[in-house]
């Protein structure tokens, strides 16, 4: 066999085994989103439920919690960067970095000094890379995260909060992850997780009913004290989650197109294999009609 | 007045869902029990036990710390982790 089509051969199979690995990759992708969609939804009456309680508290007793106290003159800003622990999953992971470095520009042109929170292991690589300094980070459970992770999340991130800038601590928090819209669709969302905006307009809309008049019990701000970290927690809880349903999302993609791709090359190279046997072989037949009619005419 | 409507929730799934006839917890202050026609109430609960009586049997849960409201005879309890070996139903 010729030298030129050993090589296409090769090339050929070793687009086989890469073939392979992305197929079964795509598939366990798509087994694993369902999952994680079906988690997302699961979480719903959890953040139904704590929305709605602490909007009713809300409502009945003057909050002046320190979680939902704007700041006069926020100096610092804490933002809390959710990526993938790995990658093959498209522009997943470099999505929401870009995103992050356009709100940082934006944070430090309104004089805000920028403190990163990272989650998952492809934010951690990217800023090690860079060197830049990293208040914490959390990583080794992206494509499905546990509550009690959320929670310690929450808890560094409400504890630095109430700390506020001068002691170290940050005046704001934002959280940057990408929300799974539908397979085809995950958009990077940027959302201000603290100081608290209890009310979202959604909730608004669809609750036209007004409140009961409620007891407290204790009281009204201690049922808020109890209540508000929590509903951080639900919101982190259901941003990791988001992020997981669309890091298998773009995996399952990026895995598919990669499969197709290797199908396009495997069909060139068994052409170019084709043309190189073709040529060898006509190579040979005008070698020996050559060979033979120089013997002819030798005679 | 007819039966409680409750709801158990855990943060990552919907526990226990169905009608009943009293329910108990703890909250900071003690033990509560909520019978139906129980005016509108937000109470934080406490690690413990809750109890709910379905009529002719018992569920029966343990929770970390979470908080229960009631609003006209819906009792939706919340809670961050539960643990629902104990419930039959």
């Amino acid at each position: 066999m010729g030298a030129q089509q050993r090589i296409y051969r090769q090339k050929s199979r070793s687009v086989q085994s890469m073939k392979k690995i992305t197929r079964a990759m795509e598939l366990i992708a798509t087994s694993r989103v369902t999952k994680a969609r079906e988690r997302v939804v699961q979480t719903t009456p959890y953040a139904r439920a704590i929305t709605r309680a602490v909007s009713a508290v809300a409502t009945f007793s003057d909050v002046d919690h320190p979680l939902t106290l704007e700041r006069e003159n926020p100096s610092k800003a804490g933002v809390l960067v959710i990526t993938s622990d790995r990658g093959l999953a498209g522009a997943y992971s470099a999505n929401v970095l870009k995103r992050y470095e356009a709100l940082r520009e934006l944070l430090q042109d309104e004089g805000r000094e920028v403190i990163p929170y990272l989650s998952g292991r492809k934010a951690e690589g990217y800023f090690r890379f860079r060197q830049r300094h990293v208040e914490e980070s959390w990583s080794g459970y992206t494509d499905a995260p546990t509550y009690e992770v959320a929670k310690e999340i929450g808890e560094r991130l409400t504890a630095d909060f109430i700390k506020g800038a001068e002691d170290g601590g940050v005046d704001e928090i934002h959280i940057i992850y990408t929300q799974f819209v539908n397979m085809v669709t995950q958009e990077v969302q940027v959302v201000r997780l603290l100081p608290l905006e209890v009310v979202d307009a959604e909730e608004r809309a669809s609750e036209e009913e007004l409140f009961p008049l409620y007891e407290f019990e204790p009281n009204g701000p201690e049922v808020l004290d109890a209540l508000l970290p929590q509903y951080v927690t639900s919101r982190i809880y259901n941003a990791l989650l988001q992020a997981a349903a669309s890091e298998l999302a773009a995996r399952q993609r990026a895995m598919k197109s990669a499969t197709d791709n290797a199908d396009e090359l495997l069909k060139t190279y068994t052409r170019l294999a084709n043309q190189a046997r073709q040529a060898e072989i006509t190579q040979e037949i005008s070698e020996i009609v050559g060979g033979a009619s120089a013997l002819a005419d030798a005679k | 007045m007819s039966a409680l409507e409750v709801e158990l929730v855990a943060a990552d799934r919907m526990v226990w869902q169905g009608e009943a006839s009293f329910v108990r917890a703890r909250s900071i202050d003690g033990e509560l029990g909520i019978l139906p026609g129980h005016s509108p109430l937000l109470g934080v609960l406490v690690e413990g036990a809750v109890t709910i009586d379905t009529g002719g049997s018992k569920q029966s849960v343990t929770i970390d710390s979470g908080f229960l409201s009631v609003d006209h005879n819906r009792v939706t309890i919340v809670a961050a982790q539960v643990d629902a070996s104990g419930l039959t139903a």
